[in-house]
């Protein structure tokens, strides 16, 4: 800033007055009292130790509570600016209140302006003794000497109670009307505290407020409009009285602007930006909302905005001023158009301060008048990397409210730039911006997973927990990039293991899409080649790294569990890794081990199902939160269905007959309901986990479900399942085979339903039939009927089987009996 | 309106307190600590404002002295610098060349000249002069040795 500075030292030299010798002498010939004063600072600051100041100050307030007890000497005022000074070190001066309280009733005058000094120091509203001084206030107010009037306007205002303005509000009013300019503009921000304190008061203030705009003494127009102002923000009818007197006030803002050189006023070449600033503030109040009041200032304020020097602070604080004015108005588009524009120029001022409240502004109107802050974007990103913290966190935000559909990618490439080198306090609010806009407006699937993991490799310490499950969800559903995410995760997880949000979503898809990574192949990126054992191997450096967070370990060893299913060679190796954990000292990783031993042991011929690839992941299911929670709940069962299994010994081979059954046969419905609960950490306690429970618990049941045909043709089979049925509503699941030569592709299924139910429809497991009845399609809809109308349901199936496209429509009148 | 105005030196010292809304000594003194570390925190070519709890932080560095105070939301910052600079110059003009030694041992002086110039967190005087007239004339009231002792006591 090309400010003068002032020439203010620290010089010991220069300043002769306070050097020892001199307040020494002065002392000796007892020149004044206030050496005392100055001889006792003097002392405080030559003490060189805590200890030795806290000595000094001890014995001074002793010696100045005696003095306060003693008969009038003639020193007390002196003693109480030495116990004001004690104060402002921090030093404890409560025992002075009654003091000041006393020499505010005296009638010398040097005491009264120390006393008054005091009651705004040491009393407040909150004091006992801040009463006491009201009846010598309403004294002094009527005093014949307008400098003690002035002490008492002074002191209320500054710690007047409600109390004591209610007390005093009439004698302020008269001094607003009957007095000189001095004592005026003294009454007049006396009156505004009173108004802030007790607002009822404000009518009383009314007319006088009103009248005082004819003064021409600035101090009192100063006054006048800042009462003005704090009585039109507190009652609608003022307002509504005020909105006459604007064409008065534009007078006035013209007379500023265009008025000749005054010496007493001029800062920078601007008359009193003081009274302008204020003037203009009242403006805004009284035009925000009504046409009439916005019109009758328009041209004032486009002459202001355009004749206004900015060039030092003080004209630049008026354009301020005028802009938000400007916004906040309802004024015409040309003045809108020159307020952004004004706001544009102080993007580009050198001056760092006028960046940052041009920015503020923007901030402002970034919601109503988007298009023309974006023409500014260049510059906003540009002050992305400005020196100054204050700036970049304008920037920031300013940057983040810009984002569109249109600029995302160019944006996003200057916010992930900013990321990697913005300061820690602001990392967490950046990347969550960034997350937020990602979502909102990310031109591919692909773009969204990558600007992810690279937020996860630059700031992954700073994001919040949902980031992990939301990630998982969103690879879930990028169905054909799975070969290209757990390539590039897998790379990630060997360079660094430390960023525990991007290695528990990296152990989570190698353990999902393990079997992709070993192909070797990738047409999306330069693929990894790597052995089963190189993937086991990172597996376990996570697992056995202090770095790893029990949450972290948890997801590498189902990762690890998950792989056991997916590679071909090694699975001995996960099976020594999942027995070795089984006694470990974790409790939550020692249950999975052994839950996972089990797995290998006695359920083996289960492990490929329950292993299985999850379906994509609903994002608004229930459990749709941080892994943990939903996890836990179910875990829990787990143990105790496994232990009852144990404990029936009836039929053994019928279970296992009925467990065959139910997975293994072509054409049986087995199907993986979708999750209700979405959790990573492992399949067991996922769906498969739900079946497990559900196969378990089932075991009472014996028959099979009852499954309808409702569809069948071309060697396409569809049949319909009922998982649930209450009195109002059906969970059924459909599903879809295939006896011909070649694969069924994309099988789409629709329902309609009466018009009071509601239909649901989850995500099918796939869109293509495996040939020869080698697989199964299947799909879950739940049905919702509070009016407990017969439901009746009506499926359009449209599939393309050996290059031609059918289309067929089925009624379905009657759902079979539920299972279990 | 003005929350409270503080001038500290740069080793953290207070040199004048003024505050326009009521508050616990506990809960001045927190907020002296805070944002004195806050602005003596702060690299020297840095932008003069802080966003602080709800108000708006403004300072400026006069050679030893900082000048620091908290804004409502609705307040002019770039009009506050000059509130701030306009203070100084009353204060230069009353002391000759004003120091940091002149705000230590005259400072009920320092908070008279306050006190011409701001009321209630708002600026009560715009002209340059009339503050420095307004303190002349308080002065001839002041009374001598002589005229102190023999007025009468209440």
């Amino acid at each position: 800033m090309a400010e003068v500075m002032l020439p203010l030292w620290f010089s010991h030299e220069a300043k002769e007055l306070y050097s020892n010798q001199s307040i020494q002498e002065a002392a000796d010939q007892d020149m004044s009292p206030s050496v005392r004063l100055q001889e006792m600072i003097r002392v405080i600051r030559g003490a060189r130790t805590q200890g030795e100041e806290r000595g000094v100050i001890q014995r001074e307030c002793a010696a100045i509570r005696a003095q306060f007890r003693q008969a009038d000497n003639g020193t007390r005022s002196h003693n109480l600016a030495k116990l004001l000074y004690v104060h402002m070190l921090g030093y404890p001066a409560h025992f002075g209140q009654m003091e000041c309280v006393r020499l505010i009733a005296s009638p010398r005058y040097n005491e009264k302006r120390v006393g008054y000094l005091g009651a705004m120091m040491l009393l407040d509203e909150n004091q006992d003794a801040s009463l006491l001084i009201t009846n010598s206030i309403k004294n002094d107010l009527s005093h014949s000497s307008q400098y003690v009037q002035s002490l008492a306007l002074c002191t209320l205002a500054c710690m007047g109670s409600a109390e004591m303005c209610r007390d005093l509000a009439p004698e302020i009013d008269r001094l607003l009307r009957a007095s000189n300019s001095y004592i005026k503009k003294k009454a007049a921000l006396c009156a505004v505290h009173i108004v802030r304190k007790v607002p009822e008061l404000g009518e009383l203030f009314t007319p006088a407020a009103r009248a005082l705009l004819s003064e021409k003494n600035h101090g009192v127009l100063h006054g006048a409009v800042v009462l003005i102002t704090e009585l039109c923000e507190r009652n609608i009818d003022t307002l509504e009285q005020f909105r006459k007197v604007v064409p008065e006030l534009v007078q006035i803002m013209k007379g500023l602007v265009m008025s000749g050189y005054s010496p007493e006023h001029n800062v920078a070449g601007i008359s009193d930006p003081f009274l302008q600033v204020r003037i203009l503030r009242l403006l805004r109040i009284l035009g925000r909302n009504n046409d009439t009041a916005s019109d009758s200032m328009n041209d004032l304020l486009a002459q202001v905005a355009t004749n206004t020097d900015s060039s030092k602070t003080a004209g630049s604080a008026v354009l301020y001023e005028t802009v938000l004015t400007v916004m906040d108005i309802k004024s015409e588009s040309g003045l809108r158009v020159l307020a952004v524009n004004i706001l544009g120029r102080f993007l580009l001022n050198n001056d760092r301060n006028i960046r940052y409240i041009s920015m503020t502004s923007l901030q402002k109107i970034v919601q109503t008048d988007h298009n023309a802050v974006q023409r500014h974007r260049g510059t906003i990103v540009d002050c992305l990397k400005d020196q100054d913290a204050s700036v970049k966190r304008r920037a920031l935000e300013l940057s983040l409210a810009l984002v569109s559909a249109v600029n995302i990618r160019s944006l996003m490439k200057e916010l992930l730039l900013f990321l990697s080198s913005c300061p820690p306090e602001l990392r967490a609010h950046t990347a969550s911006g960034i997350f937020n806009a990602a979502e909102r407006y990310a031109p591919s699937q692909r773009w969204h997973i990558d600007t992810i993991l690279h937020v996860l490799t630059t700031a992954g310490g700073d994001v919040r927990d949902e980031t992990v499950p939301n990630l998982i969800q969103l690879i879930t559903t990028a169905t054909d990039l799975h070969c290209y995410t757990v390539h590039k995760l897998y790379r990630a997880l060997v360079t660094d293991i430390s960023v525990q949000s991007l290695v528990q979503v990296a152990c989570w898809c190698i353990g999902e899409y393990g079997d992709l990574l070993l192909t070797g192949e990738c047409e999306e990126t330069e693929p990894v080649q790597v052995t089963e054992d190189d993937v086991l191997d990172a597996l376990e450096t996570v697992l056995q790294s202090h770095m790893s967070s029990p949450a972290t370990r948890g997801f590498a060893l189902t990762a690890t569990m998950k792989l056991s299913t997916r590679i071909t060679h090694n699975v001995d190796r996960i099976r020594s890794i999942v027995s070795i954990y089984g006694s470990c000292i974790d409790v939550e990783l020692q249950q999975r081990a052994v839950e996972y031993n089990a797995l290998f042991k006695k359920y083996d011929h289960m492990r490929a199902a329950v292993l299985e690839r999850m379906p994509v992941i609903d994002k608004s299911s229930p459990g749709h939160t941080n892994g943990e929670s939903a996890g836990g709940t179910i875990k829990e069962m787990e143990p105790t269905k496994l232990t009852n299994e144990l404990v029936l010994p009836k039929e053994p081979a019928n279970q296992v007959c009925d467990l065959l059954d139910l997975l293994g046969g072509p054409g049986e419905p087995l199907h993986p309901t979708p999750a209700p609960s979405n959790t990573v950490k492992g399949p067991v306690m996922s769906t498969s986990g739900g079946d497990l429970l559900d196969l378990l618990g089932g075991l009472e049941v014996t028959p099979a479900p009852p499954c309808v045909k409702v569809y069948e043709k071309n060697g396409v089979t569809l049949k319909l399942q009922t998982d649930k049925q209450t009195d109002t509503g059906m969970n059924i699941t459909l599903t879809a085979t295939n006896s011909t030569e070649a694969d069924i592709t994309s099988l789409t299924l629709q329902a309609a339903v009466p018009k009071s139910v509601q239909l649901q429809m989850k995500a099918p497991s796939g869109d293509v039939i495996p040939a020869h009845g080698l697989g199964l399609v299947t799909q879950t809809v739940l049905l919702n009927n509070p009016n407990k109308v017969s439901l009746k349901m009506r499926v359009r199936v449209c599939y393309t089987s050996q290059g031609t496209l059918c289309q067929d429509m089925v009624q379905i009148d009657s759902f079979p009996s539920p299972t279990w | 309106m003005m929350r409270f105005l503080l001038l500290f030196s740069r080793q953290g010292k207070l040199r004048l307190q003024k505050w326009f809304t009521p508050g616990a000594e506990r809960e001045r003194k927190k907020v002296i600590r805070d944002v004195t570390l806050m602005v003596l925190a702060r690299p020297p070519r840095s932008c003069n404002f802080l966003q602080w709890r709800d108000l708006k932080i403004v300072y400026k560095r006069y050679a030893s002295l900082y000048f620091c105070c908290g804004l409502e939301p609705q307040d002019n910052e770039l009009l506050t610098l000059e509130v701030l600079h306009r203070y100084v110059e009353l204060l230069d003009k009353y002391f000759g060349n004003v120091c940091e030694l002149d705000i230590i041992f005259n400072f009920e002086k320092a908070y008279f000249i306050l006190d011409e110039f701001l009321m209630g967190g708002e600026i009560l005087e715009t002209s340059k002069t009339a503050v420095g007239t307004a303190m002349e004339e308080a002065e001839t009231l002041q009374e001598t040795m002589e005229e102190y002792l023999s007025k009468p006591t209440f």
